[in-house]
């Protein structure tokens, strides 16, 4: 780890968004975890992410559980809100916050111990209930903070830093989320940000749940080789296949006929896309389902976006929740009094 | 883009901005970690080999060092670098046992020094150890040259002057003082080996302006007055001075005036303020002596009244640029400046009236000496040229980079050896600085103090005596403060590209986002596409790879901090921070780190 701060000087010819802040200005403190680690790169994706989207850092909140990825929140968006509470329950905080004030932004951050072993359950349910936030799962297929065992995301046959093999299948957090409804669904890798960058930007702006399951190799006890989960193995076997545009580029950028689409959420706003390989319908589940397992058999890891439901539904659409946060409603609608609880039971009646 | 070839010593020596800006090219990060170290001596030896004058130049150097100092772009103000060199100087220790020994039994060899200013006595300093004879000679009684005629006592003690002087005469120089060189034949006819001219620049410009002649008893030459105030001959001055000229030398003159005896000095230039040819700083100590400056004024006539001068008219003008050229256009209006006396402070230059046309010696364009600009060699072999002399009025840094590549030429002429071919080129050596796995050799924390203030006397001190020095110096704890604003520029970022795994971990934290990793491209072309533009086409694009993924490493020098991160982030090693040494050769093959 680095003992000394990141110096506060910056690049005078920094660009500036229009609040008048540079990507700097979404820092955190600098970052404890091991040189090389991918959360790091994951960490200045999303400063560089909310940096293009203007997002104000006072307005957001970030939500992370117990483990390596779960102390990345320090290490970005400094002035943003945070709460960094128990092991695996990243969801619970999320899904609280969110029904108090759906004015922020969302940010869960979690890992393949804290989703995929003890968070699981949570991880469904916020899946299910369609908490609007994006869901950043930095995968690596290992504990690194508990030295290097296998975690549930590593491959059947993916080999430890000393030699043991991994018996157990994985578990997809991708498939799952597409099983359980999630309307976002995204697979990405640290290591590149045109395309990761574009996706977070995309998740965040999306209304509604969007996961990011994002291969991010740890350089310490999961970059060896036999593992699945390395620099270079990723790089082999990625298998990009659909981008998103960034905004900027949509007009500028000329792609081949077809490969580019547009799609309208049910919020009004846009996502364009562009399709690297084969033809991928991002809005049929089935499909996507169907495109992962064909590529897991050949050994390639698709990713980019993978399922986008422009019609999802957020939790306070499903339980038709009033339009300001809870947290922002005066006493006396939230607690109309005596009178109006008797009308009420009296209607019951 | 064509890879960095990092071992050519030009590249790394670049990235030095101050280094390379200096005109003798002293180590200027390493003497700067020597006084945060407290190693005084060192630092004071580093410099004496390198510029030879330390102390000297410590108080009155040009500094081309400061304006190129890589602190100055990422802040505002760059390292107070030549301050520090003056504390180098003022607390070093015993370093007589440091310096190189002369040989009792000489080579054989005489060479004649003409002018003993700073570019003679630094060839002689040079060949001294090699068992060279130098003879010197000079019109004044005392050695120095224009640094001890042209600089006032107030900006350099007559003690620092003497003690640095006074050592390279120490070592063994013939002088021949007080001898005016009417003749160079008559030096040659002497049998010289070789010889090295450097006779500065002792003419000061003249103004034939109206009632020059009448007034003449009132009206000086800056560079002369400077000449005989520094010798004592004279003492006083009117009441009320006018200093025509916006150079370093009108600033030496204003403030000289005013402290024999002037209550209204005022200093007028035909030029702008910013466009004066004063330094900065040098502007700034006049005014805060509260001389005003005058702009856009063009001297117009000389008023007398009953044969004595009252005062100086002028002209005011303004610039307009018609082809992007600066012309001066007159006002029409004009002003009238009551006076007692009027100096000229607007220029000077070499003359050769003592070198006779039949030598062979070709005096080329501006009366300056034809001379090759690598070996400082005249159109006459064996005769050399070096400081103003040479090319013009200059500065006393730049006639002592002079006097160390005339003295490889006469070495080598000496040897019969080519001046050219035998000139050794400069060396380069890179060396690792990690102690640690994330401890360097070097303070790579960045220092986020701002410049600090040197201490003046006060005011009413320095005004009363012309021998008082204004500046005082930094104390150590000021020193060791200043000095940890360096940026250590000389420990250089070096990529490995086989090592590297294209983790971004370097990227992300480079607090001045130097580092790309991007798809190869062309000059311009990739110094557009990178994270921030690099737009300063004076500084590298250091370029490596290919790598695994068929990107290039690009770092712009431009801002580096050379904090070191990227290699402390770095998982592979394929950073690493290495002190770059640029090993410039003397005369005799000699180099000093």
């Amino acid at each position: 780890m680095t003992y000394i701060a990141k110096p506060a000087v910056r690049n005078p010819a920094l660009p500036k968004n229009s609040l008048g802040l540079t990507r700097r200005d979404y820092e955190g403190k600098i970052s404890t975890l091991c040189a090389g680690c991918g959360h790091d790169s994951i960490s200045a994706a999303l400063i560089q992410a909310c940096f293009d989207l203007d997002l104000p850092p006072h307005r957001l909140a970030k939500l992370s559980g117990i483990g390596c990825s779960a102390k990345t929140p320090t290490y970005f968006l400094g002035a943003a809100h945070g709460f960094n509470g128990v092991h695996g329950r990243m969801p619970s905080l999320a899904t609280g916050a969110n029904l108090a004030n759906r004015d922020l932004v969302y940010i869960g951050i979690s890992g393949d111990g804290d989703t995929a072993s003890i968070g699981l359950g949570q991880f469904v349910h916020a899946i299910r209930r369609g908490v609007n936030m994006l869901y950043m799962v930095e995968n690596n297929g290992t504990y690194g903070l508990t030295k290097g065992q296998f975690s549930a995301t590593a491959d059947v046959g993916s080999k430890s830093k000393r030699g043991e093999v991994n018996i157990y299948p994985p578990i997809d957090l991708v498939r799952l989320a597409l099983d359980l409804g999630a309307g976002f669904v995204a697979r990405s890798f640290s290591g590149d940000k045109d395309q990761l960058v574009p996706l977070i930007r995309g998740a965040l702006t999306y209304p509604g749940f969007a996961l990011i399951d994002c291969f991010s190799p740890c350089v310490t006890f999961n970059n060896h080789e036999g593992s699945t989960k390395s620099y270079t193995y990723i790089r082999g076997h990625d298998l990009p296949i659909v981008d998103l545009i960034p905004p900027r580029q949509e007009i500028t950028v000329d792609y081949e006929p077809g490969a580019r689409q547009e799609v309208t959420l049910h919020d009004g706003s846009r996502c364009v896309l562009r399709k690297l390989a084969g033809d991928h319908d991002l809005n049929d589940r089935a499909a996507a389902l169907a495109l992962i397992e064909e590529h897991r058999r050949r050994g390639e890891l698709v990713t980019g976006l993978i399922f986008l439901d422009p019609e999802g539904q957020d939790m306070h659409m499903r339980m038709n929740t009033v339009e300001t946060p809870l947290n922002a409603l005066r006493y006396e609608a939230l607690c109309p009094g005596a009178e109006t609880l008797a009308s009420i039971n009296a209607e019951l009646r | 883009m064509q890879k960095t070839d990092i071992t050519r010593p030009d590249y790394f020596h670049k990235v030095v901005d101050c280094q390379w800006a200096c005109p003798t090219h002293t180590n200027v990060p390493e003497y700067i970690r020597m006084i945060a170290a407290g190693r005084y001596t060192d630092a004071f030896m580093l410099n004496w080999y390198s510029n030879v004058f330390p102390g000297i130049l410590g108080r009155t150097c040009d500094r081309p060092c400061e304006p190129a100092c890589r602190r100055a772009r990422v802040e505002k103000e760059p390292v107070a670098i030549c301050r520090l060199k003056r504390v180098a100087a003022d607390l070093k220790g015993e370093f007589e046992h440091l310096l190189p020994k002369v040989p009792k039994r000489k080579n054989g060899k005489r060479i004649a020094l003409i002018g003993a200013g700073p570019a003679s006595l630094t060839v002689a300093r040079d060949l001294l150890p090699l068992g060279y004879e130098t003879v010197i000679y000079d019109e004044h009684a005392q050695g120095g040259g224009m640094m001890r005629s042209q600089i006032p006592a107030f900006r350099l003690p007559v003690e620092v002057l003497d003690e640095e002087v006074n050592l390279i005469l120490g070592m063994g120089v013939e002088c021949r003082f007080g001898h005016r060189v009417d003749s160079l034949k008559a030096v040659i006819e002497e049998g010289y080996d070789a010889i090295f001219i450097a006779t500065g620049a002792p003419r000061g410009r003249d103004l034939q302006i109206p009632g020059r002649a009448e007034a003449a008893a009132n009206v000086h030459i800056g560079v002369d007055w400077l000449a005989s105030v520094a010798f004592g001959h004279t003492t006083s001055i009117g009441e009320r001075v006018v200093v025509v000229g916006g150079g370093n030398t009108a600033m030496d003159c204003c403030r000289s005036a005013l402290r024999l005896g002037g209550k209204e000095v005022i200093v007028t230039v035909r030029s702008g303020f910013k466009e004066m040819k004063a330094h900065p700083w040098e502007k700034e100590e006049a005014l805060a002596e509260d001389i005003p400056i005058l702009n856009w004024h063009n001297p117009h006539s000389l008023v007398l009244k009953n044969g004595r001068l009252t005062a100086i008219r002028f002209e005011k003008v303004r610039a307009e640029y018609p082809d992007g050229r600066r012309k001066l256009i007159p006002t029409g209006e004009q002003v009238e400046i009551p006076c007692d006396d009027v100096m000229l402070a607007i220029g000077q230059d070499p003359v050769f009236p003592w070198i006779e046309p039949e030598l062979g010696i070709e005096i080329g364009k501006w009366d300056l000496p034809v001379l090759d600009p690598v070996t400082f060699e005249s159109t006459r072999p064996g005769v050399f040229f070096g400081g103003d002399a040479a090319l013009g009025a200059n500065n006393i840094v730049s006639a002592a980079a002079h006097g160390h590549a005339a003295a490889i030429s006469i070495d080598l002429y000496c040897q019969g050896k080519d001046l050219h071919q035998d000139r050794l080129p400069p060396g380069l050596n890179l060396s690792s600085q990690k102690m640690g796995l994330h401890e360097w050799s070097y303070e790579n924390n960045y220092a986020g103090t701002h410049r600090i203030v040197v201490p003046h006397a006060k005011k009413s001190v320095a005004l009363a005596n012309i021998k008082a020095e204004v500046e005082l110096g930094y104390d150590v704890e000021r020193a060791r403060e200043e000095a940890e604003r360096c940026l250590n520029c000389d420990v250089q970022t070096v990529f490995t590209p086989r090592l590297c795994i294209e983790c971004d971990a370097c990227v992300d934290i480079c607090p001045l986002d130097c580092i790309n990793f991007i798809a190869d491209g062309e000059g311009n072309e990739l110094r557009a596409r990178l994270r921030v533009p690099a737009t300063n086409p004076d500084q590298a694009v250091y370029v490596d790879g290919p790598l695994a993924t068929g990107r290039i490493m690009a770092k712009d020098e431009n801002l580096c901090l050379h904090c070191g991160l990227c290699a402390e982030r770095c998982p592979t090693g394929a950073w690493d921070m290495q002190k770059s040494v640029i090993h410039l050769f003397q005369a005799g093959g000699i180099c000093h780190e």
